[in-house]
């Protein structure tokens, strides 16, 4: 029955069943631009990839731990003392949540100076501005589950923000908080967001994001685009299998060895259990990824004009964040023309931004 | 490519590969494998059998991370309080002669609710719950 | 005066009206100062007067007649006078049941027996009387923080004379006690942490009968606190000595007001207490300073351990239960300072070994993260290489496949 031209016998029963073959072929033809900006293809990846480790090590953890206020903090404890190979679960689990996030805002502005959001990938922007947003949920509703000092002030200082929007304010922190207070209520609704409503809401996201990149390929900088226009050659390609594929592999096992060694050397600690009943310590500031918009609300004066600082704050950053996500929209003018100047002069001023009142959230 | 670079090639990435799953795997499947003592005793601690502690004594255990007083009052009465004193921490101890709650740095005195007689503590010692499970004394926290 | 007389009489207060502070409220100056004063009273609180303590009518509104002195106005009390004044209603047990049921009523019975009272007795007026600690004309609960014989404010209220040299000049009395006390570990626990128990000047010397406590007692009133300290003197060597020689037992060692926190220095060095009096090669001081080398070591040893655990856990192993541990040996270390007080060698041994175990114990705990740490690290290396093998494989890997040339479309 096997021909020359027919797969072996295995791979024809797995083919009958599930018709690989239409992607396999499509595999085959993915390519990867070949230009001076190729390295920023990679952070897409590498996010994606320590998405899957934090998949895999809160797995693990999920074994072990226990969502309520009498027995977070010890369960943690005992992850970290007594099971076997615990505190490397559990340090790899919060080094890979930080660097995802930290790839992901990399992987944006690549989108944005490499300008790979320009029609028609739109929607691929926008899903991926989702995902940054449930990436930072995940960190938000995760770093309370240890439930320590650090955690439950952190999501105090939080959820007193979202309380501060304008209308909708107080429902908000209610539904965040599960009640009136961070507390017990606030642990279990926190544990459920994270392990069950957001992965779902990120695996449908993700997916998407994923199938809109494979349908439009990947995108090549204005300058590659032009530099091989004037030399009358098309942009070089590499193939996506084995090439760009081994490349990536090569990006993911240093990344893994990287994870492996903060793990190790730099172990992520356990902290003091949570007391709600003891005043907040001095100097508590939320993780790094919330660290600027934190330090801008606190330089912002009690009150503009008529208006409470804080919710003048809250609703710069909501506009803000609404101009950022709709960014696609604007970065064309209404004859199609690019506003080359005016997006990469926003990306940097954002950047600049990001860095600089994160450093200041961090050392004030 | 020539025969030996592949096949140094093939060992490379192979070897490479397999020893690298293991150093991930290893770690996972020890993970999964509960340890000796299978959970964090967080909500109640055993304090020994009922025939240890003799009728109007006291004695020390550990819970958790803090000590806890056990005294038995009677044949049939259990008695549990956190054992640092809400004055300066010093761990009290149960004074037979006067069925108190004594605590030897500056003399303060508990009854046996846990409430201050007399001395320095401002506040009263916690209570915990004792419960007898067969010939096992059990201490546990209040809800 | 009539109605004054009635009122004093039943204590029913007429809260209705109050002619001295109707009127006194609206002067000026000297005059207007007690009426003002008089809103955080306590008397005005359960409806007295002024007239119910310089006498006088409250319902007239005449001056001649509310300040008359054939009616009983006394107008300003002598200081002489003072004590008497207030027991006349605070040491009537009867009349103050109708207010403060268990208030005490023999105030004016043990300010007789002071130093105080003595004086006042002779015609001594720059002593203290009532209104020189309570206050007059606002005086307040001593539960109240405001009040001046408030726990954390009475020492700054005894200091105000005490303190003053050229006040207390004539009385043969030092004036640096409350300048030792503030450097005291009792003012610190006062004073720094708000600790309502720690004593302070009326602890020892009593508030109403005033007077310093005999030689022989001082024991007995360090002893109400610290009584095992107390115990174990009683039945050291040194109680009858001390007793023999008139010396005052724990403030021999200890002084009465500058109380600082006990250390080893005091058992042996340069400013020890023992060898005040104990030559270095007689008994006493031999086990002095055996007794302070005994300490010393578990210090040591703790300090030991201490260091070896900080260092685990700086590297992030955790440890926390050995720094529980810890927590008991320093309790041994208290145990042993205590034991110093029975004056031998062999009670200060006891928790001394007991908390070199525990000593041992944790140090060991510490050194096995150290060990797990670096056991942690090398597992860290072998990964590494296995991750750095498979890297340079897929980089082989590539080059092979993409031989020298760039790839091409």
């Amino acid at each position: 029955m096997a021909s020359a031209t027919e797969p072996p016998q295995r791979v024809g029963w797995l083919e009958e069943r599930l018709g690989l073959a239409s992607i396999r072929a499509f595999l085959a033809h993915k390519t990867v631009p070949v230009h001076a900006q190729t390295l920023w293809y990679y952070f897409g990846g590498i996010t994606l990839f320590l998405f899957v480790i934090q998949v895999l090590t809160g797995t693990l953890l999920l074994l072990y731990y226990r969502p309520s206020p009498a027995e977070a903090y010890e369960s943690v404890q005992f992850i970290v003392t007594r099971v076997q190979f615990g505190w490397l679960i559990r340090s790899i689990h919060s080094w890979s949540a930080n660097l995802m996030i930290l790839s992901a805002f990399i992987h944006m502005f690549s989108v944005v100076f490499l300008r790979a959001f320009r029609r028609p990938r739109e929607l691929t922007w926008l899903s991926g501005i989702a995902l940054l947003g449930l990436a930072l949920g995940f960190g938000f509703s995760g770093y309370l589950l240890p439930w320590n000092t650090v955690s439950y002030f952190a999501t105090k200082v939080g959820t007193d923000m979202a309380a501060a929007v304008p209308v909708v304010g107080h429902g908000l922190a209610r539904f965040l908080r599960g009640g009136n207070d961070v507390g017990g209520a606030t642990l279990t609704r926190f544990f459920g967001f994270h392990v069950a409503v957001l992965p779902g809401i990120t695996t449908l996201l993700l997916l998407a994001h994923l199938m809109l990149v494979q349908k439009h390929g990947m995108s090549s900088p204005q300058r590659a685009v032009e530099e091989y226009r004037r030399k009358g050659l098309p942009i070089p390609q590499m193939p996506f299998f084995p090439n760009f594929f081994l490349r990536e592999l090569m990006a993911w096992y240093a990344a893994l060895g990287v994870l492996g060694s903060l793990a190790a050397i730099f172990p992520w600690e356990l902290g003091v259990k949570a007391d709600p009943f003891a005043p907040a310590p001095a100097g508590i500031r939320p993780e790094w990824y919330f660290l600027a918009p934190f330090y801008t609300l606190k330089l912002i004066p009690s009150h503009v004009w008529v208006f409470e600082g804080e919710l003048v704050g809250l609703v710069g950053f909501g506009l803000l964040a609404l101009w950022w996500v709709v960014l696609p929209f604007w970065a064309v003018n209404r004859q199609g023309e690019e506003r080359t100047r005016l997006v990469t002069g926003a990306g940097v001023v954002l950047v600049a931004y990001l860095v600089t009142f994160s450093a200041l959230g961090y050392w004030r | 490519m020539d025969e030996p670079r592949r096949n140094l090639l093939r060992w490379l990435l192979g070897g490479g590969f397999s020893a690298s799953l293991i150093s991930f795997l290893y770690p996972a499947f020890k993970f999964m494998n509960p340890p000796d003592i299978p959970e964090a005793s967080v909500n109640e601690v055993s304090a020994g059998k009922v025939q240890d502690l003799k009728p109007n004594t006291g004695k020390i255990v550990k819970f958790g991370s803090l000590p806890v007083l056990l005294v038995r009052t009677t044949e049939t009465e259990w008695r549990a309080f956190s054992a640092v004193c809400t004055h300066l921490n010093c761990t009290v101890q149960y004074k037979e002669s006067s069925h108190q709650i004594w605590c030897a740095c500056h003399n303060g005195l508990y009854n046996l609710n846990g409430q201050v007689v007399s001395g320095p503590p401002p506040h009263p010692l916690e209570a915990y719950s004792v419960h007898i499970r067969g010939d096992e004394v059990v201490i546990s926290r209040r809800a | 005066m009539r109605y004054g007389v009635l009122a004093f009489l039943f204590a029913v207060p007429l809260a209705a009206t109050d002619s001295c502070l109707e009127c006194h409220s609206v002067l000026e100056g000297r005059l207007q100062a007690p009426a003002k004063a008089f809103a955080n009273d306590i008397h005005a609180r359960f409806g007295f007067s002024c007239a119910d303590c310089h006498g006088g009518n409250r319902n007239e509104m005449d001056p001649e007649t509310a300040m008359s002195k054939a009616r009983g106005f006394v107008g300003k009390i002598p200081r002489t006078a003072v004590p008497e004044r207030c027991a006349h209603c605070h040491s009537n047990a009867s009349l103050m049941e109708k207010y403060k049921p268990r208030q005490r009523v023999d105030q004016m019975a043990q300010y007789r027996t002071s130093v105080h009272g003595k004086r006042l007795a002779t015609g001594d007026t720059k002593v203290a009387t009532c209104i020189d600690c309570h206050s007059v004309h606002d005086i307040r609960e001593v539960k109240d923080p405001l009040s001046p014989v408030h726990p954390l404010r009475l020492p700054e209220t005894c200091a105000r004379c005490h303190a003053d040299p050229a006040y207390m000049a004539g009385y043969k009395l030092a004036t640096d006690q409350f300048a030792n006390y503030r450097k005291s570990v009792h003012w610190e626990a006062l004073a720094k942490r708000g600790d309502l128990s720690a004593p302070s000047c009326a602890s020892c010397h009593g508030n109403h009968g005033a007077q310093p406590p005999e030689v022989e007692s001082v024991a007995a009133v360090c002893g109400t606190c610290h009584v095992v300290m107390e115990d174990l003197y009683k039945k050291s060597p040194h109680q009858p000595v001390f007793a023999a020689m008139g010396a005052a037992g724990c403030v021999v060692c200890h002084s009465n007001h500058e109380i600082r926190p006990p250390n080893v220095g005091m058992l042996a060095g340069p400013n020890a207490v023992c060898s005040q009096c104990h030559d270095a090669t007689s008994a006493g001081g031999i086990a002095a300073a055996e007794m302070a080398q005994q300490i010393t070591s578990l210090e040591k040893a703790l300090a030991r351990s201490d260091e070896i655990l900080a260092n685990a856990q700086q590297s992030g192993m955790e440890v926390s239960e050995a720094l529980l541990r810890q927590r008991e040996g320093r309790e041994d270390l208290v145990k042993a300072a205590v034991a110093v007080h029975a004056f031998e060698t062999a009670a200060v041994q006891k928790p001394v070994n007991e908390g070199l175990a525990i000593a041992a114990e944790t140090y060991q705990t510490g050194a096995s993260a150290l060990k797990e740490r670096t056991h942690r690290r090398l597992g860290l290396s072998v990964s590494l290489i296995a991750i750095a093998v498979t890297m340079l494989g897929l980089w082989l890997a590539i080059r092979s496949i993409e031989g020298r040339t760039t790839p091409s479309s």
